[in-house]
C-alpha cells in the first residue's frame, strides 16, 4: 500500500496515494496530469522542471513528492487565474520569451519566485536568479526582457496593467 | 468582425501558438502519453565496436509484466537518408558500431519492469578495434566499419571551379591554415519522445513523435515495418527544439513502432538526456585546411579548401553534409576560382547529421578566420576587406548557385556603426578585444532531398459553411514560428479578421505532406505556397461576391470582411455572404496552393551540384566584444551586434529571436560546447559536461534586420535562423586575438586552450629574452 500524501497543489489540498520513491515531477505529471512542468535532463541540470514549494523555486526532478507533506506546491498551471494569463505569461507571450516553449514553464516559475522577492530586478539580478534555467532557443535576450516587463516595479512605472 | 482589412505580415506578432506555450497547455509528445500505454525502453550497446554473436533476451522475455522484446532479428530492413546510403538498422544486427547503439528493446507494463528486463539482457560479443578518430579511421591498416568502404571513407568530394592555379598566381599574398572544430550536439531541451499505437484489428499504426520531417519518419517506419505507408499515420505534437537533431528518422521512432506492433498495443517511449545525446546526429568534428590568395588591396583571387569530417558510425545525412561544406564556400563573396576536396570518414562514434548551418559552419569559420588574418597581414581592416569582395549584383556563382538579393554590405554597415568598430578595434585596453565575421545560409534547398516530382510545398485552405478558414499545414513548427508565418500570410492576403483563422498542423491523416523543416526552407517555400493558396481563395470569394453583386469580378474590391463594388461602397456583401455564395453547388471549399523552385535554381550540373542550391541566401555580419581573464584564461563575451539580411521580416519579432538564437548557438560552439569521447564512449552526454552557455554567460545580443527584398521570396522574405550562426566562432577568435595577440585555430576556445597558448607565448618570450641577454656578451667576445 502506498502511503497517503497530503499536499497543496496550486491552492488546492489533495490527498493522494504516492509511493515514497515517486519524484515530485512524476507525481505532478503522471498522477495529477499537470503536464505543464517539463523534464529536460536526467536530474538537476536544466531547470525545466522548476516549480515553487512554499514560494521558493525547487527542481521537481530532484525531490520526492512525499517529502512535501503539508506543503504548498505551485506549477505553471497556477499562473493562469480568473481566465487570464499572469503578467509573466503575458510578457513571455508578447515579447517572445518562448520559442519552442519547452523551457518556458520552468523559466516562468523561477522568474515568479524572483519577482515575489524583488519587484524590480536588474538585468544582472535576473541573469543570476535564472542562471540555472537553460534555454537552447532564445539566447536568453527576450527571456530577460520578458521578466523585466512583468516585474511589478516596472509595470508601476510604465502604468501597464497587472 | 473587423471592418478594416487586417494586416498580417511585417508585424511584430507573438507566436500563434504562444499562449499554449506560456500557459503550459502546449502538449509535447511526452505530455500526450496515455497512462495505460506500455513503457518502451532500449537496451544499448555497452561497447563502441563489436561483433554480436548472440543477443540473449530469453530471461527478459519471461519476466512477468514484459509484453514484448525485440532485437535486430525483428527487422532486417535498413534505413537512412539517401537511397544509396541506407546502412543503419533500427536495432543492430551482427555488429555494433558505437557506444549506445540500440541492440534490443522491451515493452513492459511499467517503467520498473522495463528497467529490470533490460538488466536481464545478455550479449555475447567479439570486441573489435575502436576507431574513434579521423587519424585512426584513415590509417592505412585501419579496421573497416563497413564493407565496401575502403579507408573508412563514406564519401569523397572533389571539384574545382574556375582556375585556382591562375588565381593563386595572381595573388600578392597566399596563406594556408588548418582549423579544427570539435563535434557539437543540438542539445534541444526536450528529450526525444515518441508514442506508437498499433491497432491489430485495423492493422494500422499511429505514431506521435517529435520530428522535424514527419513525412520521412512516416516513410521509414512503414519501410522498416514492411507495411504500406497507408497503414501509418504520423502526428507531430509541439516540439521542444530540434536544430537538425530531428531531421532524420531516428532509431527510437522505428523501435517504438516495432514494439507497438509486437505488443499489439500502445507503447510510450521517452529517452533520457543521455540517450538523446547518444542519438546525436550533431555537427561533426572537422579539420578544415583553407588556402586563400589575396591581392594587396584585399581582393580574394582563389580559394582552396580541404575538409575532413568525423562522421560517426552510419551514413545518415553525411554525404549531404560533406557536400555542403564545399558548396557554401561560394555565394557570400565574389570569388571566381574555388577548389574543394572533402572526405567524410566512418568512426565508432554516434552518427553525425544535420545541425543548424548544416555542413557549412566549420568551413565558414575557417574561411573567415583566414580572411581576417590575411587582412591584418596586409594592414587592411577586416570589414573593409569584406566590402571589397562583395558580390556585385544578381549573379551565378562558379558552382552554379544563384544570388538574387544580397544585403551583406548593409549588414556590415550596421554592425560597424552600432558597435563603434572604428573607435574600438585595436584600441581597447589590454585583455579586451573586438572581432567580426560574416556568414550566410540557404533559404531551403532548391532541389528537395528526395525528388518525387511533387511541388516543393503544398498548403490547403479549407472554408466551410461556418466561414472559418482552416489552414492545413504540414510544416513542422519546432519553435521557429512557421505556424505563425502561414497564418500571417493568409490574413495579409485576404485581409480577414484573425478570429476567422485556425492553423491545423502535422497530422498525416489531415494535413498535406510537407518536405519538412530542414535547410531553412519553410518561410520561403511554405510561405510561397500559402501565398498561392490565399490568392486563389481570394479569387474564389471575389468571383462569388461578383455573382451576388451582379458585376464582373474585376469590379469587386476585397476589404477582408466585406466585398464592395469598386467606387460604390454602398453595394457590398459580407464575408459570410460571399462564402455562402461560393459554396453553392460545390460545398466545402478546399483550395490548394503550391510552390516549386524553378529548375534554373536547382544548382550546378556537376555531381552533388544540387547541394547548396537555393532561391535566396540570407547574409549575416556580426561583431563580438570580449574580455579575457589573464588569470583564469576564461573568455567572457561582453556584447554581440548581429545583422541579418532576411529579405523581408514577415515577423520581425520572430526574426530577432531567430538571430539571437542562432548567434547564441554559434557562441556555444565557439566558447565551450563539445561532445567528448573516452575510448569511444561519449563522456559529455549531459548538459553539465556538454556545457552550453547559461543566462549568466550570455551577453546582450543586439540585432539589426536588413531587408533586401528578395525577388522570389514571399513578400521578399528569406531565411533568418541558420545564417547568423557560423560567423560567431570566427568573430570570437578574432576578438580574442585583438585582446591577447594570440591567434587560435581550434574551437571551442576553452580556458585550457587559451592557457596553453599563453604559456607557450611566455616560454617563447623568455627564450627570446635570454637570447637578447646573451647577445651582447657574444658580440663583445667577437
Ligand atoms: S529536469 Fe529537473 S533540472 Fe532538468
Ligand atoms: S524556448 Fe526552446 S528551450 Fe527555451
Amino acid at each position: 500500500m502506498k502511503p497517503i500524501l497530503r499536499i497543496q497543489v496550486n491552492g488546492r489540498w489533495r490527498e493522494e496515494a504516492v509511493a515514497d520513491n515517486t519524484l515530485l515531477i512524476d507525481f505532478l505529471r503522471e498522477q495529477l496530469q499537470l503536464t505543464g512542468t517539463k523534464q529536460g535532463c536526467d536530474g538537476g541540470e536544466c531547470g525545466a522542471c522548476t516549480v515553487l514549494v512554499d514560494g521558493r523555486p525547487r527542481l521537481s526532478c530532484c525531490a520526492f513528492a512525499a517529502s512535501f507533506e503539508g506543503h504548498h506546491v505551485e506549477t505553471i498551471e497556477s499562473q493562469w487565474q480568473d481566465g487570464q494569463m499572469s503578467p509573466l505569461q503575458q510578457a513571455f507571450h508578447e515579447k517572445l520569451g518562448a520559442q519552442c516553449g519547452y523551457c518556458t514553464p520552468g523559466m516562468i516559475m523561477a522568474a515568479e519566485a524572483l519577482l515575489r522577492t524583488n519587484a524590480e530586478p536588474s538585468e544582472a539580478e535576473i541573469r543570476q536568479a535564472l542562471g540555472g534555467n537553460l534555454c537552447r532557443c532564445t539566447g536568453y535576450v527576450k527571456i530577460i526582457e520578458s521578466v523585466q516587463a512583468a516585474a511589478p516595479g516596472h509595470r508601476q512605472t510604465t502604468g501597464e496593467p497587472a | 468582425m473587423n471592418t478594416k482589412p487586417s494586416k498580417g505580415v511585417g508585424q511584430r506578432m507573438p507566436l500563434y501558438d504562444g499562449v499554449e506555450k506560456v500557459t503550459g497547455r502546449a502538449k509535447y509528445t511526452a505530455d500526450l502519453f496515455p497512462r495505460d500505454a506500455l513503457v518502451g525502453r532500449i537496451y544499448r550497446s555497452p561497447l563502441p565496436h563489436a561483433e554480436l554473436i548472440e543477443v540473449d533476451v530469453s530471461a527478459a522475455r519471461s519476466l512477468p509484466g514484459v509484453v514484448a522484446v525485440i532485437t535486430g532479428a525483428d527487422c532486417d530492413i535498413p534505413y537512412g537518408i539517401l537511397p544509396i546510403a541506407q546502412n543503419e538498422f533500427p536495432l543492430a544486427r551482427d555488429r555494433v558500431r558505437y557506444f549506445g547503439e540500440p541492440v534490443a528493446a522491451v515493452a513492459a507494463v511499467d517503467e520498473e519492469t522495463a528497467e529490470r528486463a533490460l538488466k536481464l539482457i545478455r550479449l555475447h560479443v567479439r570486441e573489435l578495434p575502436i576507431i574513434d578518430s579521423i587519424a585512426k579511421a584513415r590509417a592505412p591498416d585501419a579496421a573497416l566499419l563497413h564493407d565496401k568502404k575502403p579507408g573508412n571513407i563514406e564519401r569523397e568530394v572533389h571539384n574545382e571551379f574556375g582556375d585556382t592555379a591562375a588565381g593563386f598566381a595572381a595573388a600578392d599574398l597566399v596563406r594556408e591554415q588548418t582549423y579544427h572544430a570539435a563535434e557539437v550536439n543540438h542539445a534541444q531541451m526536450e528529450p526525444h519522445a515518441a508514442f506508437a499505437a498499433w491497432e491489430p484489428e485495423r492493422e494500422q499504426l499511429t505514431l506521435h513523435t517529435c520530428s522535424m520531417v514527419p513525412y520521412y519518419v512516416h516513410k521509414k517506419v512503414a519501410q522498416c515495418l514492411g507495411i504500406d505507408t497507408a497503414q501509418v499515420r504520423v502526428i507531430k505534437p509541439y516540439v521542444g527544439g530540434a536544430f537538425g537533431a530531428r531531421v532524420e528518422t531516428l532509431n527510437f521512432e522505428i523501435i517504438v513502432s516495432l514494439l507497438a506492433r509486437a505488443a499489439r498495443g500502445a507503447v510510450r517511449m521517452q529517452l533520457t538526456r543521455e540517450e538523446s545525446m547518444l542519438t546525436h546526429r550533431g555537427r561533426p568534428e572537422s579539420e578544415t585546411r583553407v588556402k586563400l590568395g589575396m591581392t594587396r588591396d584585399g581582393r580574394i583571387t582563389a580559394c582552396e579548401c580541404e575538409v575532413v569530417q568525423r562522421g560517426g558510425a552510419y551514413a545518415g545525412y553525411g554525404i549531404i553534409t560533406i557536400l555542403y561544406a564545399g558548396a557554401l564556400l561560394n555565394g557570400i563573396y565574389d570569388v571566381k576560382n574555388v577548389k574543394y576536396d572533402g572526405y567524410r570518414v566512418y568512426t565508432n562514434t554516434p552518427p553525425c547529421g544535420a545541425m543548424r548551418g548544416h555542413g557549412t559552419v566549420n568551413t565558414r569559420v575557417a574561411f573567415e578566420s583566414l580572411m581576417t588574418s590575411m587582412a591584418a597581414e596586409l594592414d587592411l581592416d577586416p570589414i573593409e576587406v569584406r566590402r571589397r569582395n562583395r558580390i556585385p549584383g544578381p549573379s551565378v556563382t562558379p558552382n552554379g548557385l544563384r544570388v538574387e538579393s544580397y544585403g551583406l554590405p548593409q549588414c556590415l554597415d550596421k554592425v560597424e556603426e552600432a558597435s563603434g568598430w572604428r573607435q574600438l578595434r585595436g584600441k581597447l585596453p589590454k585583455w579586451k578585444g573586438i572581432g567580426m565575421a560574416c556568414s550566410h545560409f540557404v533559404s531551403g534547398s532548391a532541389k528537395p532531398v528526395h525528388f518525387t516530382g511533387e511541388p516543393h510545398a503544398t498548403i490547403v485552405l479549407k472554408l466551410d459553411f461556418d466561414g472559418g478558414i482552416s489552414i492545413l499545414s504540414g510544416a513542422a513548427d519546432v519553435g521557429q514560428g512557421s505556424t505563425t508565418i502561414v497564418a500571417q500570410v493568409v490574413v495579409e492576403v485576404l485581409g480577414v479578421d484573425w478570429r476567422r483563422v485556425r492553423v491545423i498542423t502535422n497530422d498525416s491523416a489531415v494535413t498535406p505532406k510537407d518536405n519538412g523543416s530542414y535547410s531553412s526552407r519553410v518561410t520561403f517555400m511554405v510561405g510561397n505556397a500559402t501565398l498561392d493558396a490565399a490568392q486563389k481563395l481570394k479569387q474564389v470569394l471575389v468571383e462569388a461576391a461578383a455573382r451576388r453583386l451582379q458585376v464582373e469580378p474585376d469590379q469587386v474590391e476585397c476589404l477582408g470582411e466585406s466585398f464592395h463594388v469598386l467606387g460604390d461602397p454602398s453595394r457590398a456583401v459580407s464575408f459570410s455572404d460571399a462564402t455562402a455564395e461560393a459554396l453553392v453547388d460545390t460545398g466545402t471549399l478546399h483550395v490548394k496552393g503550391t510552390f516549386t523552385c524553378p529548375i534554373e535554381f536547382q544548382g550546378g550540373k556537376h555531381r552533388g551540384g544540387a547541394v547548396g542550391s537555393t532561391m535566396g541566401f540570407s547574409y549575416a555580419a556580426q561583431v563580438v566584444e570580449v574580455s579575457v581573464d589573464p588569470v583564469t584564461c576564461r573568455v567572457s563575451v561582453d556584447k554581440i551586434w548581429a545583422a541579418l539580411d532576411c529579405g523581408f521580416a514577415i515577423n520581425p519579432l520572430a526574426v530577432e529571436g531567430q538571430i539571437q538564437g542562432g548567434v547564441f548557438m554559434g557562441m556555444g560552439q565557439g566558447l565551450s560546447e563539445q561532445t567528448r569521447y573516452e575510448n569511444g564512449k561519449m563522456s559529455a552526454a549531459n548538459f553539465l559536461d556538454y556545457g552550453f552557455p547559461t543566462m549568466a554567460e550570455t551577453p546582450p545580443i543586439e540585432v539589426f534586420i536588413v531587408e533586401s527584398i528578395d525577388p522570389n521570396g514571399p513578400f521578399g522574405a528569406k531565411e533568418a535562423s541558420e545564417g547568423p550562426l557560423a560567423g560567431f566562432p570566427a568573430a570570437l577568435a578574432d576578438a580574442v586575438r585583438d585582446a591577447t595577440g594570440l591567434e587560435f585555430h581550434e574551437w571551442p576556445l576553452t580556458p585550457e586552450r587559451i592557457a596553453k597558448a599563453m604559456e607557450a607565448r611566455e616560454r617563447e618570450q623568455r627564450a627570446a629574452a635570454r637570447k637578447t641577454v646573451r647577445q651582447p656578451a657574444t658580440a663583445g667576445a667577437a
